[in-house]
């Protein structure tokens, strides 16, 4: 028990007075309350909006918007991955052009996708999309790359098919490094989302947050700017509970 | 009873069965395995210039059902090639390998394979690492169970099923790669060095516990290692091989007259003789020395010495 508590110490010690500075320089007139208001008024704003029910419509069609670019991304990006991760040759053909569309800002993408998608939703979710695909793509390539030899050697010597080694062998041996790519790309489709948002769109969180700096409703920016943090934490950590589940072997090899 | 068969056979061979005649599919039928004339060229890439190098040459090699037989040589001869090739991992070069008289064209699970590096599913528990080949035959869940629990009690494990590797020390790991490749109950087992990384306790142990199991089994054993001692006990003969490219330098009858898994087997003069005329096979050849059978050298003398 007083591990526990103590763990929640740790844990949440640089939070708590993180908030506690930032209150006080706010309360005591050290800074513009104009320009960083009270946690307590930016915390009073954030329930108003939640009492109208506008902030979850805000939170929804964000996450709409990311969940629909991450999940295509992941879908294409796997099993790409995997194929490259296994072909060698593919690989050394195709890496320069991903080293080159991963490097390139998927912000400095984004009038492209408007050109070509609209002002839609359909420009938003294909720019999540297209930043996702990278992480959870090179993690995949990489995570089947660096299947141990040894294993594929000893299921290969019980004469396995093709098929049934992917299924039964290098799916569950790349699977957590498959995950943490995943995991990276969630990270990145959130950041990418509230940026699209705020460059024509008229609903979602990153609307939402240029929308009240805009009108000088300071205390809502900052309360969405917090919603978007919890949701960023939040996903990460359920996904890394997911990790750790599916890769508990992972984490006690040498 | 069942070491006393083994040891009857031993003896018969020992006294020196005829040459065969011409290698007709007859001969072939009645050897387990057969190596005939067997090379093996790898392709060494250097930059743009292709190398190769042959590892093997002029292979051959008769292994009779039910036999257990040691291979030795100097590190780099081929040993872990021969492996590969004997489990159809890759082909040779020239020549042909049958098993029962069929010709071998890539891996199958008549032939089981155990390798140094234990190489079991970390993501599996031991018994569903036991169950892999079983899978692959397609066996009914109960059924897989049962057996796997079976082969699970024949190396020792009983209780540890649900563990995973991680959990599990460098002897029990290698127990349950041997359960795992005899669970799908092949023929033929191969094993690379399996006792190379684990102490000198727990290999003594695993050595008894294989002779167990293989009179239990009835397999033929290729079992390869690097130490002569392990080569002798375990061996119904030692094959040594040449440096590379590696080939059979001599094929050796091991007819310990002591049942080998009584501790003694160790002790008796026979055998030392045995370890003496392998080292002695492996140290003459070449000029080469080969660092990791210098320590195995040193060994096999201090016990000629002691006996004398
Ligand atoms: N895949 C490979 N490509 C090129 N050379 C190889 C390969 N595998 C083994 N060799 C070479 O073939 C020789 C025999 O190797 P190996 O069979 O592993 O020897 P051993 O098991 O007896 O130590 C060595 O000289 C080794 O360098
Ligand atoms: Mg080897």
């Amino acid at each position: 028990m007083t591990a526990k508590l103590k763990s929640l110490y740790t844990k949440s010690i640089a939070v708590v007075l993180f908030f506690v500075l930032w209150d006080s320089l706010a309360r005591f007139g050290l800074v513009d309350t104009f320009l960083l208001p009270t946690v307590t008024s930016m915390a009073e704003a954030a329930w108003e909006m939640m009492k109208t029910g506008e902030l979850f419509i805000h939170i929804a069609l964000s996450l709409k918007r990311t969940g629909l670019g991450f999940l295509v991304a992941i879908c294409v990006s796997v099993p790409l991955g995997i194929l490259m991760g296994w072909f060698q040759k593919l690989e050394e053909y195709l890496d320069p052009l991903l080293q080159i569309f991963r490097n390139t800002s998927v912000l400095a993408l984004f009038p492209v996708f408007i050109l070509v998608f609209g002002l839609g939703e359909v420009s938003k979710s294909a720019i999540v999309f297209w930043g996702c695909m990278w992480p959870s793509l090179l993690n995949t390539i990489s995570g089947v790359k660096g299947v141990d030899p040894l294993l594929i050697k000893s299921a290969r010597s019980m004469g396995i098919s093709v098929p049934i080694l992917f299924q039964k062998v290098i799916l569950p041996a790349a699977l957590p490094e498959i995950m943490t790519g995943i995991r990276l790309s969630a990270g990145v489709a959130v950041i990418i989302l509230v940026a699209a948002e705020m460059l024509g769109a008229t609903r979602g969180l990153g609307y939402f947050i240029f929308y009240a700096q805009q009108k000088y409703a300071i205390p809502d920016m900052y309360a969405g700017i917090v919603t978007i943090s919890i949701l960023g934490v939040l996903i990460n950590f359920l996904l890394v509970k997911l990790e750790n589940h599916i890769a508990a072997w992972k984490r006690y090899q040498v | 009873m069942a070491e006393a068969l083994v040891i009857g056979k031993i003896g018969i061979d020992g006294a020196g069965t005829k040459p065969l005649p011409s290698d007709t599919t007859l001969e072939r039928l009645n050897k387990n395995i057969v190596m005939e004339n067997i090379s093996r060229v790898y392709n060494i890439k250097h930059g743009r210039k292709n190398e190769r190098f042959t590892a093997i040459e002029n292979f051959n090699l008769e292994v009779r059902d039910g036999e257990f037989l040691s291979i030795v040589g100097p590190s780099g001869c081929g040993k872990s090639t021969l492996l590969d090739l004997l489990a159809g991992l890759s082909q040779p070069d020239t020549g042909s390998i049958f098993i029962d008289g069929k010709r071998v064209t890539g891996p199958a699970l008549n032939r089981g394979f155990v390798m140094q590096g234990y190489a079991l599913y970390p993501w599996r528990t031991v018994i569903k690492n036991i169950q892999f080949g079983l899978e692959l035959q397609k066996m009914k869940k109960k059924e897989r169970n049962r057996v796997a629990l079976e082969y699970l009690g024949l190396v020792g494990l009983s209780g540890f099923e649900n563990r995973y590797p991680y959990e599990l020390s460098g002897g029990m790991k290698q127990r349950v790669a041997i359960a795992r490749a005899l669970a799908y109950d092949p023929k033929v087992l191969l094993m690379d060095e399996p006792f190379a990384a684990v102490d000198a306790q727990t290999r003594e142990l695993l050595q008894e516990e294989l002779l167990r199991i293989w009179e239990k089994t009835h397999k033929t054993v290729i079992f390869i290692t690097h130490s002569i001692e392990e080569a002798v006990f375990l061996g119904q003969r030692v094959a040594v091989m040449t440096s590379s490219p590696g080939s059979i330098k001599e094929i050796i009858d091991v007819d310990l007259l002591v049942p080998r898994r009584s501790g003694d087997a160790k002790e008796s003069l026979h055998f030392n003789r045995m370890v003496h005329k392998v080292w002695n096979l492996l140290h003459n050849y070449s000029g080469k020395e080969d660092k990791s059978l210098r320590h195995e050298s040193a060994w096999g003398c201090r016990n000629i010495e002691k006996i004398g």
